[in-house]
């Protein structure tokens, strides 16, 4: 059994509840930073922040439905090399499965890290939370969990959760050191802290907050929130399958594609220190492209659009943890994400994988087996 | 299509399928003119954008052949080539590429005559899919 604490909330401000949580986890000595989202200047908006000063938490906001990047990049950034120190990081369910994916990739290593991780009820695109946040930053936030508690819903004025968030079926951080629970509880009244590692129990320890069970509702609120998200995700897949499966369709899906690759930038599995998308390999002659264009008599230019999604979902879709940072970045509104999530649930299903799911579980292009998928070569191997 | 001849893109290793198409040359066996090969030091350098690009570039199909598990002149390239392979008959046919349009085999530096009938039978198989949608259409 887990130990499990209990963070009392005062005020209906959880936010305030979870900077004095934070406050001592770097008082307590052990941590020589803290990685959380806050308000900077821009109150429209929150960024991950290292922190070393327990007095330098005024615009926290862990809870914020928005994440204008994966976080995990940045962890991978903090940890590719030691950094000296141990450092607790506030990280989305789905930033911690990017993390893990990016450290069987050996781009990032968890030993200094400590995973806090907050039951996840969603996000806003970074366009929409910006016109749902307006100025108001953590006021705004409550705002959205006191909706949800009055059974308003997540939908503001004309829009809703980013698609990737209504599809996702990982609201839970299970893979973290600490898991901060939101759902089955009364977020104005308390929020609990679960240890599920050594490291996440032994910080609980050194806090001294007072053991809790977890909430009976919980169970319930998770299997709910579970089953609408599968559903809505299950329709996607079908809708998304049906918008490509031929050739013309999706080119048709990907109209608006410019080509900018920010969906690469923006994946926080996409690894690569230089993507041949961007490399003198398709920096071809002038010659070239009017030789391509005699071809057919006509050429859409820049080329090589389609091309660069189905390479990129050959490259990355096994390790795509669905987070929707694509889909964010797209200046277009390319459903990108959609493509990329239904593929991917192939792709890993082929390998029996699934991205971000566990440390020990071998990314599938990087292991092989002497005999396996005998298939692929008619049944020879 | 009448007179329609398949462009069949072989990605093949140096050390086993390449010096097979060798011998069969060179045993002067008779083979169909449609493959166009592409010598690689190893099936496991082939990435997944090579395949894409021919099959977008209008090849009717793409063969993928090296040494036998085991054969590999690199140890295990020839394993990993295989798991790449599943990856894209997993992706490529949901965008509706045929199956077909895909090939890998294993073929060792000594099966010459393999070789001549692997081919013959890949272009007898890639005529009755008919041509690559991408031949016509411009790829956007």
């Amino acid at each position: 059994m887990s130990k499990v604490v209990k963070i009392e909330v005062s005020d209906r401000n959880p936010i305030a509840s979870l900077r004095t949580f934070f406050r001592a986890v770097l008082q307590s000595g052990d941590y020589a930073g803290l990685l959380v989202a806050q308000h900077l200047t821009m109150r429209s908006t929150v960024m991950p922040t290292l922190v070393t000063d327990p007095d330098k938490l005024d615009g926290i906001d862990p809870l914020a439905p928005v994440f204008p990047i994966n976080a995990a990049k940045v962890v991978s950034k903090l940890s590719r090399k030691p950094i000296g120190g141990r450092i607790a990081v506030v990280l989305r369910p789905c930033e911690i499965r990017a993390f893990i994916e990016l450290v069987k990739l050996k781009q990032g290593s968890v030993e200094e890290i400590l995973l806090i991780g907050i039951d996840c009820l969603g996000a806003y695109g970074n366009v929409d939370y910006a016109r749902f946040a307006g100025a108001k930053g953590q006021e705004s936030t409550l705002r959205f969990y006191q909706n949800i508690a009055e059974g308003k819903g997540t939908a503001f004025e004309d829009f809703d959760l980013s698609p990737a968030c209504k599809a996702c079926e990982h609201p839970l951080p299970e893979n973290a050191d600490l898991l901060i629970g939101l759902l089955g509880g009364d977020l104005m009244s308390f929020l609990s802290a679960e240890a599920k590692s050594p490291a996440g129990e032994a910080l609980l320890d050194k806090l001294g907050l007072p053991a809790i069970e977890q909430p009976e509702k919980r169970k319930n609120a998770i299997g709910e929130l579970m089953a609408e998200r599968t559903a809505y995700r299950d329709s996607m897949f079908l809708e998304t399958s049906e918008a490509t499966k031929d050739l013309t369709k999706l080119m048709s899906y990907l109209a608006g594609c410019v080509n900018c690759y920010n969906c690469r930038v923006a994946c926080p599995v996409c690894y690569c220190k230089e993507c041949v998308f961007v490399t003198d390999v398709f920096d071809h002659e002038p010659s070239q492209y009017l030789s391509w264009a005699k071809r057919k008599g006509i050429l859409k230019m820049p080329t090589d659009t389609v091309f660069y999604h189905l390479t990129r979902l050959a490259h990355m879709s096994t390790a795509c943890i669905g987070c929707g940072q694509c889909s964010n970045a797209c200046p277009n509104n390319v459903p990108v994400m959609e493509l990329f999530r239904t593929i991917a649930n192939y792709t890993q299903r082929a390998f029996d994988y699934e991205a971000g799911r566990s440390l020990e579980d071998e990314p599938p292009l990087s292991a092989f087996r002497e005999k396996e998928f005998s298939e692929v070569t008619g049944g020879k191997d | 299509m009448e007179g329609y001849e398949p462009t069949i893109i072989a990605f093949v290793c140096n050390w086993c399928t390449y010096t097979a198409a060798d011998l069969a040359g060179t045993s002067r066996l008779i083979q169909p003119f449609n493959v166009r090969m592409i010598r690689m030091m190893c099936t496991g350098m082939v990435d997944p954008k090579y395949v894409i690009k021919a099959l977008l570039e209008g090849a009717d199909a793409v063969l993928i052949s090296g040494c036998h598990p085991g054969d590999c002149h690199y140890i295990n390239g020839n394993l990993k080539a295989r798991r790449r392979i599943k990856l894209l008959k997993e992706i490529l046919p949901r965008f509706g590429f045929h199956e077909g349009r895909l090939k890998m085999t294993w073929i060792g530096a000594s099966e010459g005559i393999d070789f001549a009938r692997t081919i013959k039978e890949l272009v007898v198989e890639v005529k009755a899919l008919g041509p690559n949608e991408t031949r016509k259409q411009m790829v956007l």
